[in-house]
């Protein structure tokens, strides 16, 4: 199985609006991963580890994607120092680590693509999904089910990922247990957040970085549209 | 006399022939295009105070945690205020750590200019802004004989002590 394309989602109205900047990136990577990461990725990781260091994590706020991501958590209610960005949560990990831990081939791609790119990747098995994703505030009643069957109300106004279904996450949390990649996953659908100030080719940059490092045959078998 | 307020980047009433919703739409741009330039001011601070970033101020927590939303012009005039206020007395930190090190320094140049008159005193490097744990000091030449024949030299002590 080869990716598609990867193609913006839809945004409701009246966010867009108000952030026009905001959109949601989506493909189809490929079906399930090897469970291990391959040797070079994480000899990548690791490489990527011994690059990085304290004065390294300081000055990434600095930098033009993860200072935009850091922006964008301010604009949208979220304390950055509190709830850390998905680049400076790996940056974290990092030091508090002494390296990039490997949790598998999946999750390694996620961390290599966020590490190199400062852009967000997350995976859901495309399977549970309902029509498009995008991205809309959660309407009143609905709820977040949880991997041991309840399930958590989700205030209204909050900004979701979604399909026609309802929420599938919200804005820059892993997505909810249903839409969880596991093992009887087919297909896998990663899908990032892009911000004002990330351009689109830090975004399919990302995409692929995680593709490539998830799916290393993929890319052979169909070089796709890079 | 006319007076004309020159800083109408701060103005967030409606500009005038917007609806009213259209304005405080503007106006919300308006704070969030200014919260990413006080976001900007603190992170160059926190990179110029590393090593010791830590003495900066932190958040005032004005804003409950309460997942992402799209905010008000209340809760983003919050925010904005206290990263101005961060980034005010985060930049009053730098100053005041700027003069202290400028005093050092001064401290440093008579030492080494005229050490006899300086004997004994002594400049951390963490005094001037440097990294490491090493000290400048105006210690004799040569231990007694220096001292009573006035040979005084500035030394750098280097390394920090070990851990117990």
């Amino acid at each position: 199985m080869t990716a598609s394309d990867p193609e913006r989602g839809w945004v409701d109205a009246a966010l867009e609006e108000e952030l026009p900047e905001l959109s949601l990136w989506s493909l189809v990577a490929g079906g399930p991963t090897a469970r291990k990461s391959p040797p070079e990725v994480r000899k990548r990781l690791g490489m990527l580890a011994s690059r990085f260091r304290g004065a390294e994590a300081i000055e990434l706020r600095r930098r033009p994607i993860p200072h935009a991501y850091r922006v964008f958590f301010r604009q949208i209610g979220l304390d950055p120092d509190e709830q850390r960005t998905p680049a400076e949560e790996a940056a974290m990990q990092r030091l508090m680590h002494g390296g990039f831990e490997s949790h598998g081939a999946l999750e390694d791609a996620l961390l290599l693509a966020v590490v190199e790119t400062g852009v967000p990747i997350w995976a859901i098995d495309d399977a549970t999904l309902d029509g498009p994703l995008g991205l809309r505030m959660a309407r009143a009643g609905e709820q977040r089910p949880r991997a041991d069957g309840f399930a958590d109300d989700l205030p209204a106004g909050r900004l979701v990922v979604a399909d026609a279904a309802g929420p599938v996450a919200v804005l820059f949390g892993e997505p909810d247990a249903r839409h969880a990649v596991t093992k009887a996953t087919e297909r896998i659908r990663l899908f990032s957040l892009q911000v004002g100030g990330v351009p689109d080719v830090h975004v399919e940059e990302a995409l692929w970085t995680a593709i490539e490092a998830a799916w290393p045959d993929s890319p052979e078998d169909d070089p796709g549209p890079r | 006399m006319v007076l004309i307020d020159a800083d109408i980047g701060t103005r967030l009433g409606p500009p005038r022939g917007l609806a009213p919703e259209a304005g405080e739409r503007a106006a919300r741009r308006t704070l969030r295009e200014q919260v990413a330039r006080l976001e900007a001011q603190l992170g160059d601070c926190l990179a110029t105070a590393f090593p010791g970033g830590d003495a900066l101020p932190g958040g005032s927590g004005s804003i409950l945690p309460a997942g992402p939303r799209l905010l008000g012009i209340a809760e983003l005039e919050r925010i904005r205020d206290d990263l101005a206020g961060r980034v005010g007395e985060a930049r009053r930190v730098l100053t005041a750590r700027g003069v202290a090190q400028e005093r050092a320094r001064v401290r440093l140049e008579r030492m080494l200019l005229a050490p006899g008159r300086h004997k004994f005193h002594r400049v951390a490097a963490a005094e001037l802004g440097e990294g490491g744990c090493g000290v400048y000091q105006v210690r004799p030449r040569l231990g007694l004989v220096g001292m009573l024949a006035g040979w005084w030299h500035v030394k750098l002590s280097s390394g920090c002590p070990l851990a117990t």
